[in-house]
């Protein structure tokens, strides 16, 4: 009995932690829907924005001023990054564009890091890494408050973006321009207008990821190394599906989880490291274009 | 000048440059440099990272597969390498080095088999998996370090026919053999049939396909020679430079500096692999000498380790915007401009030596 509820304690910290991956990964998907480009950089602009969003706070800001900050300086981001990076870039290769990304993301978390130095940082979001009491008390679980909370806003953010995509204007525009952007510029959708909302949203994203992460693991640069693990996520999920990038997470998240517990002893542990990737490959073998993928990757 | 204009691949040119470049390296620098500082903290890291950037250059810029995990190539082929000195004591120097390529090489393959079925950010994840993977093998697998529980091993002194090379010069001069030997070998495969197959796949594979270029072939040999490259620069690397052996100098940062190397010295040529490595290599060096010199010490290491981030990324935007063909393309085009320079107009070739 204590080794069923204790599995399922294994699944459920996996589960919540797998919500994290999915909200790094949502960044990831966000972009490549709009415009094809793989965004190596979201891992550092999850970096880059939650210690924006730290510096500020140490400078005496309020905590919802800074937020509304940093949101601010990842639109100016988005904008930067639109105009000086991707413009130039128009038509070419996606490993072009690839690599143009690696180095934006080197640019991001050089800059973050030359700004507000180097030193971990706490950041409490007044809910702590500690069991819930109550959860504890009547069913034997020990569920973290921070985790239950990163599920909760993952799962609202999702709903608030596919909601935003279904019914709203600039939401149909961007479907329209991931179909086609041809076409949709043809009949006037602002293509310009369509990026800097999308690369907005996928700021706005990293920086909700990057509290997240940063309260459970503090504000620091091992972030972007954790943020590496959303691109297994994605391979599992599929690039251009939000329902594939909350699956794609949840799957990581209890996969790790479960084989550094029971498997990882035998080894030594530290196997979460890289058995992400390694599900990835078998992923890429089996279904080349994730779970919920639409678009079937070029044979080769 | 009566000779007639380059035509064949190797031009009089060619071998010129070749003969003076061997002069300076053999003769000149260990005539002229007394000093260990050039050899062990410039010389010696520079033509190891080369080599390991030659490997990238193969599987990235020829072959046209974007991988990212030359460093754990490296580790495996610094850990056969280390076991094998260890182990086959009668194993002449020479034969442990080719020995890890091959090991670093079978481990190319094993994770370049993603590479037949996805391309660009799919393959990257898929190499990544082998970065991450092989240093921690090494890590939590006691017999790979000996059993040694201090983290960092040392490495075993080079003997070559029972002469040990161990002062800078010394091991400059057997990297410096190694580098050269290896060097003619990858620019005469880029020459020859393989590196034209490597470049009809990265170009247009299915044309390739359709010219009976076996793609499953083609691939496999560009992520197995470019891993042995990585492996035996591995070695080197750990043997000459490191001095010791620890799978978190071959961490994922070492990885980006190797793909940095390439796409900053330019893809898809040999030279690109050494302009690159120097760069990546002096840059901080420079940057510290200024930070040093100019701020007096006043700006913080890290900051200047964050504002060398901030450089390579900006550089990396910059010229796959202006100049994808990178560094080795920017000295092409220097040299052609004082060239056409310093001969009168009329007598200028009108053929194209390429």
């Amino acid at each position: 009995m204590i080794e069923v509820l204790f599995f399922f304690e294994v699944v459920l910290a996996g589960l919540l932690a797998g919500t994290m991956y999915s909200l790094v990964a949502l960044g990831f998907v966000l972009i490549y829907k709009a415009s094809s480009t793989f965004n190596f950089a979201q891992g550092a602009m999850v970096f880059f924005a939650v210690l924006s969003f730290v510096g500020f706070m140490e400078q005496g800001i309020p905590f919802a001023a800074a937020f509304v900050l940093t949101v601010l300086l990842m639109i100016a981001v988005g904008f930067a990054t639109e105009r000086l990076v991707l413009k130039p870039l128009v038509n070419q290769s996606e490993d072009t564009l690839l690599m143009a990304t690696i180095g934006l993301a080197f640019v991001l978390q050089g800059l973050a890091q030359a700004v507000w130095g180097v030193e971990v940082r706490r950041l409490d979001l007044g809910v702590g890494d500690f069991p819930i009491p109550w959860i504890a008390d009547n069913l034997g679980l020990f569920v973290s408050a921070l985790d239950v909370m990163a599920g909760v806003v993952a799962a609202t953010l999702i709903v608030i973006l596919a909601l935003m995509f279904k019914y709203t204007k600039m939401g149909l525009g961007l479907r329209a321009v991931a179909d086609d952007p041809g076409a949709a510029a043809s009949i006037g959708i602002p293509l310009k207008n369509i990026m800097l909302l999308v690369w907005s949203a996928a700021g706005f994203v990293a920086l909700v990821a990057g509290m997240m992460w940063g309260a459970r693991a503090g504000v620091q640069f091992a972030l972007v190394d954790l943020a590496l693990k959303a691109l297994p996520v994605l391979i599992i999920g599929g690039f251009s599906s939000i329902p594939g990038a909350i699956v794609g997470g949840l799957i990581i998240g209890v996969v790790e989880k479960v084989l550094e517990v029971y498997v990882g002893p035998s080894f030594g542990g530290g196997i979460e490291g890289w058995a992400p990737f390694v599900l990835a490959i078998f992923f890429l073998l089996w279904r080349p274009e994730g779970l919920f993928g639409e678009k079937i990757i070029r044979r080769v | 000048m009566t000779s007639k204009p380059a035509t064949s691949p190797f031009a009089r040119g060619d071998i010129t440059n070749f003969a003076v470049l061997m002069t300076l390296a053999f003769l000149v620098i260990p005539l002229t440099i007394p000093n260990g500082y050039w050899y062990s903290s410039i010389l010696i890291p520079w033509l190891c990272l080369a080599l390991a950037a030659i490997g990238q250059q193969i599987v990235m810029g020829y072959a046209g597969q974007l991988a990212l995990g030359a460093a754990g190539f490296m580790a495996a082929g610094a850990f056969a390498c280390f076991n094998i000195e260890l182990r086959i004591p009668w194993m002449p120097f020479g034969g442990s080095l080719i020995l890890s390529g091959l090991i670093a090489a079978a481990f190319g393959v094993l994770f370049g088999l993603p590479s037949l079925r996805v391309r660009g950010i799919y393959l990257m994840v898929a190499t990544l998996a082998s970065q991450f993977f092989i240093i921690w093998m090494i890590d939590k697998f006691g017999w790979f370090k000996n059993y040694d529980t201090s983290g960092i091993i040392t490495a075993q002194d080079i003997v070559i026919f029972g002469y040990a090379f161990t002062a800078p010069l010394q091991m400059y001069l057997v990297v410096l053999v190694v580098v050269t030997l290896l060097t003619i070998l990858a620019i005469n495969m880029t020459r020859g049939s393989v590196g034209r197959n490597w470049m009809a796949v990265r170009d247009m594979d299915i044309a390739a396909e359709s010219m009976g270029i076996s793609l499953l072939r083609t691939k496999l040999q560009a992520f197995a020679i470019s891993a042995f490259y990585c492996g035996v620069a591995g070695a080197l690397f750990a043997f000459t430079y490191l001095k010791s052996l620890e799978p978190v100098a071959f961490d994922i940062k070492l990885s980006f500096q190797i793909l940095f190397m390439v796409i900053l010295g330019g893809l898809g040529t040999i030279s690109g692999a050494f302009i690159g490595a120097a760069f990546i290599l002096l840059f901080p060096v420079v940057l510290n000498t200024v930070g040093n010199v100019w701020f007096h010490g006043m700006v913080d290491a890290t900051v200047i380790s964050a504002v060398e981030q901030v450089v390579f990324g900006a550089l990396i935007i910059l010229f796959l915007i202006y100049e994808p063909l990178g560094m080795a393309k920017l000295w092409e085009n220097i040299r052609a401009r004082m060239r056409s320079r310093s001969v009168p107009k009329a007598e200028v070739p009108r053929q194209q030596a390429s």
